[in-house]
């Protein structure tokens, strides 16, 4: 059995799928593109397919992870393309290598997110950021089916930036192409690397956290864009590209 | 004059909501146009959550065939939840499309698609939100023409009020006609503004506009007569019916959603039409005659759309799926067709006198074998056939003894209570039907662990049916039945435990009869229920019976009539019906013989098998039976791309 993973985007408004929601149009379009999928064993045959640490629902995304099996062998960057294809734009597929080496979730070490905080005065953000780093530890509340839970948000965090406001450039590849012109309101951009832990420190988690330590209390809700996830390189604070292990022990040629 | 999207402002408010990629479109399948080069655009409402309204099929073709035509646009727009509806109304968002978020109120005509009578509630939130005003006689030329179609429109008079027009039968060809002539008014400068675009629409006889006719009452409080007010439009307006299936293959390219809805699967209606004539089905009497999607055309259908959606199941859609003359044939070569692909196949609706077990094997055999279910309607003989279903005992428990012979185990039955002249002896025998079923599977398989579930709703009579003189049980007299059948099911020891037992208490039906049945009078009562918070009546959560009876109290004062008036009253053959000037092709001294025939216990045969008995559509609608077999088979593909 051939095995792939494929690095996928949840872009624009589509941002708002939901894991289950994804699962099921992925799916479908491996149908549609007649991928030769390997199905498991038993009463009622599922293709294999396995997920890995999908962002939240409301959460865009540059780095999603994926790994399918086939019953027969294809061309990584050619399956790659097609199921991009079969897909509604905004979910798109841009990165696709053959297996070659085990344990791929453990290298997803890390998070880079981008947090768009419109509203937001950036001088304001700075100082925030600048507060909250300042701590060691800070708790914050979230609440969860089993009530409220409280925990270090500052711990997890592996960098975090107030970068230069700007209404192009990253932000909107980041965000998609179905959004229209900004309008010249302030804005304030975040970047936050964040290490996979448990707890898992969600960007929603450090957004409290500067409200707790700063009284940051952005108007409007925030942007989040997930940019990357993969292995953390402790002293420059980036994550880097988890596929490239794979793509290394590819046989040359 | 181009429109702008509301999106930006929509989707800072999509953080704080349920299930929000319900409101961002950008499903598979759909369509923007633009907008201005278009010169007739349609927004299409399925009244009810997206959950529900993305897979209804009517909404899906029409959408297709007016976006097809050069010119033209159509978009979709669903109900809000209640969570959104706040922001909405917090924020100054109007209701809006999900194909490219545009507002409502920019559009010709704001169509809404009726399956059932409690989305009329949600059709005046969605009015509101728009900024449209809730009655046609406040509208201005800026305003939509609000239409009203699908089965419940066949008696539009409880939201007259609210609606400039609504068209009764098959939509495809009207929705065309309608097109062209908003055109031809648009083209020559919008003369006599949207009144004289409402009298050209009146005049073709095929669309109904409420505000030219003027519904006179007796002292009594019944109607005295309906009479058109303007010069042309005609006394009675007409359904529509397209002939010939095959010519109208849609939907090609189905609507898959990213979120999750209630349908999901790959439908294809394989007819339209039923003649079984069961009394109480309303979509059996609306929708004659039987006109059949040949196997050819079907297997062209299913092909193409699961190559355009990739469902794994295949739905085989009609009012009763094993009467098509070639169901085998089309199972079989379905299921040779998929089996590598293992797409399911599925038939919503069989009759137990339909049912062969060779059937039901190549349903199950790419998928999962799921449970059988029936539904004999009536829990005694005498019952079904006052309702025309025929179906024996006898018959009913040999075909369940095939299917636990050949390794099913649940079967699921549907039964209705509260239907004319019942009593609560006729309601029991549902009990022993029960039993007789499990006994016959403990019997066949020699297992104890054989399982029955039925299932039993309240009747409610609908117009354009045999039944529609008919008095309605009342909610208090159907829960004291619907408690002795419970009482007598519980009390089993021998086979109680392997009946399940599922019913709904008596209140909603009283609600739908009073919208079902209804007249002008009634739409005082939606509009005090929407204002009072009334919303998504067809959800268990947000349905008030209470606030319901509250408001019909108000809004019918000074009437002389209440709601017992319009539900468990019954009629006499001398009464003018709220509906009788629209016409659905149905003779109503024929309706008034069958009424007659099951008061008496009498059974008819159907038309498709025996001669006609003359209920009036083929000549009055200038149709005809169109069935098969054509002797042809679904040809297997050959395999591409491999
Ligand atoms: C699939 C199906 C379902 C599915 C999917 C529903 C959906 N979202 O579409 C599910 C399982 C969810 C379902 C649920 C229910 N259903 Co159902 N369902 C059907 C079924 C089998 C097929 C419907 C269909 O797609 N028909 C084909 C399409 C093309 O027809 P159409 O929608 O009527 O549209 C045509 C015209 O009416 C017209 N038209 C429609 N809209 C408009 C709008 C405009 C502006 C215009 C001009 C024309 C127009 O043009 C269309 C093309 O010709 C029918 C039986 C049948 N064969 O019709 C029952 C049926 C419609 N359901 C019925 C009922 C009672 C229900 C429920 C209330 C059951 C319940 N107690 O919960 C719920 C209601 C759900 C809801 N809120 O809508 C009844 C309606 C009875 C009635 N009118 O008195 C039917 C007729 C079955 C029956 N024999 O009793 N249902
Ligand atoms: S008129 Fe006759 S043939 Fe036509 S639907 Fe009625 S019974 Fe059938």
């Amino acid at each position: 059995m051939q095995r792939i993973r494929l690095r996928y985007t949840k872009r624009g408004r589509l941002r708002f799928t939901s894991h289950r929601d994804f699962q099921r149009a992925f799916e479908r379009a491996l149908r549609r593109s007649a991928v030769p999928m390997a199905y498991s064993a038993g009463f009622t045959p599922h293709p294999k397919v396995s997920y890995a640490n999908a962002a939240p629902t409301g959460v865009a995304s540059e780095a999603e992870y994926l790994e399918i099996g086939l019953a027969a062998v294809r061309d990584p960057e050619q399956l790659r393309a097609q199921l991009d294809e079969s897909l509604p734009a905004g979910l798109d597929v841009i990165d696709a290598v053959e297996v070659r080496t085990p344990n791929f979730v453990e290298r997803l070490e890390a998070s880079e997110w981008l947090v768009r905080l419109d509203g937001v005065e950036p001088v304001e953000a700075a100082l925030a950021v600048a507060r909250f780093l300042a701590e060691e530890k800070v708790e914050v509340e979230r609440r969860t089916k089993n009530g409220v839970r409280v925990f270090d948000a500052r711990g997890a965090v592996a960098a975090l930036e107030a970068v230069e406001s700007q209404v192009d450039g990253v932000t909107d590849t980041a965000v998609g192409t179905d959004r229209d012109v900004r309008t010249g309101r302030a804005c304030a951009i975040l970047r936050l690397v964040v290490r996979h832990a448990t707890p898992a420190v969600r960007p929603d988690d450090v957004l409290s956290g500067l409200r707790a330590t700063a009284d940051l209390a952005p108007p409007v809700p925030a942007e989040v864009t997930r940019l990357a996830q993969g292995p953390l390189d402790e002293e420059s604070g980036t994550v880097t590209d988890p596929l490239a292990l794979d793509r290394a022990a590819a046989p040359a040629g | 004059m181009t429109v702008e999207s509301v999106f930006p402002r929509l989707e800072a408010l999509l953080p704080h909501v349920q299930k929000p990629i319900q409101y961002v479109g950008g499903e598979l399948n759909s369509t923007v146009k633009d907008w201005d080069a278009c010169d007739v655009r349609w927004a299409l409402m399925y009244p009810d959550a997206y959950e529900v309204g993305l897979p209804n099929q009517g909404v899906m073709i029409l959408y297709e065939v007016l976006n097809e035509r050069e010119g033209v646009l159509a978009e979709r727009t669903y109900s809000v939840w209640p969570d959104l509806e706040a922001l909405m109304r917090e924020h100054d968002v109007p209701q809006f499309t999900v194909d490219a978020h545009r507002p409502v109120k920019a559009f010709d005509v704001f169509g809404l698609s009726f399956s059932t009578e409690l989305g009329y509630t949600n059709m005046l939130t969605a009015l509101d939100l728009a900024g449209i005003p809730l009655e046609a006689k406040d509208r201005t030329d800026e305003d939509p023409i609000v239409l009203a179609g699908g089965h419940a429109a066949f008696n539009p008079e409880p939201i007259a009020d609210f609606l400039d027009c609504a068209v009764i039968g098959d939509g495809e060809q009207a929705v065309l006609d309608i097109t062209e002539i908003i055109r031809a008014w648009k083209a020559e400068g919008r003369p006599g503004g949207r009144d004289e675009l409402l009298l050209r629409l009146a005049r073709t006889g095929g669309v109904y506009v409420p505000r030219f006719y003027d519904v006179e009452y007796l002292a009594d409080g019944r109607i005295g007569r309906v009479v058109p007010n303007a010069p042309g439009v005609p006394w009675r307006v007409s359904k529509h019916t397209v002939m010939d299936l095959d010519e109208w293959p849609y939907p090609k390219q189905p609507l898959v959603p990213l979120a999750e809805t209630v349908h999901e699967r790959m439908s294809v209606e394989i007819f339209r039409g039923c003649t079984r004539g069961c009394r109480f089905c309303q979509a059996g009497m609306i929708t004659r005659p039987v006109r059949e999607r040949s196997i050819t055309g079907i297997g062209e259908m299913v092909e193409r759309g699961l190559k355009a959606t990739g469902f794994e199941e295949v739905g085989l859609l009609s009012l009763s799926s094993a009467d098509h003359t070639e169901i085998g044939d089309i199972a079989k070569g379905l299921a040779d067709r998929y089996t590598e692909d293992k797409i399911g196949l599925s038939l919503p609706s069989t009759r137990v006198d339909a049912f062969n077990i060779d059937l039901a094997n190549e349903l199950s055999r790419n998928g999962r074998r799921s449970g059988l279910t029936f539904a004999p309607e009536g829990g005694s003989e005498r019952m079904r056939k006052v309702i025309n279903k025929m179906v024996s005992e006898e018959d009913l428990i040999r075909t369940v003894a095939t299917a636990y012979g050949n390794g099913w185990r649940q079967v699921k039955l549907y039964f209705m209570c509260g239907l004319p002249t019942e009593t609560d002896e006729d309601v029991l025998q549902i009990g022993e039907m029960a039993k007789n079923v499990i006994q016959k599977g403990r019997e066949v398989t020699g297992q104890n662990d054989i399982r029955c579930t039925v299932s039993i709703g309240g009747f409610v009579p609908k117009p354009h049916t045999p039944f529609q003189w008919a008095p309605q049980l009342s909610a208090e007299a159907t829960d004291a039945r619907l408690a002795k059948l419970r009482d007598s099911i519980r009390g089993d020891r021998k086979y109680g435990k392997n009946i399940g037992y599922r019913y709904h208490d008596g209140k909603p039906g009283i609600v739908e009869g009073l919208l079902s049945r209804g007249d002008r009078r009634v739409g005082a009562i939606i509009r005090a229920v929407y204002e009072d918070g009334g919303r998504f009546d067809g959800w268990r959560e947000y349905f008030s019976y209470d606030r319901w009876m509250a408001c019909a109290e108000k809004g019918l004062a000074g009437t002389g009539v209440d709601v017992d008036w319009y539900t468990t009253r019954e009629r006499s053959y001398e009464e003018v019906l709220p509906w009788d000037h629209l016409d659905s092709g149905l003779d109503k001294d024929w309706l008034w013989e069958d009424w007659q025939d099951a008061l008496e216990e009498v059974e008819v045969d159907d038309c498709r098998w025996t001669p006609c008995f003359d209920c009036g559509v083929c000549p009055q609608m200038d149709t005809h039976i169109q069935i098969g077999p054509t002797g042809k088979k679904m040809l297997p593909l050959t395999v591409v791309n491999k």
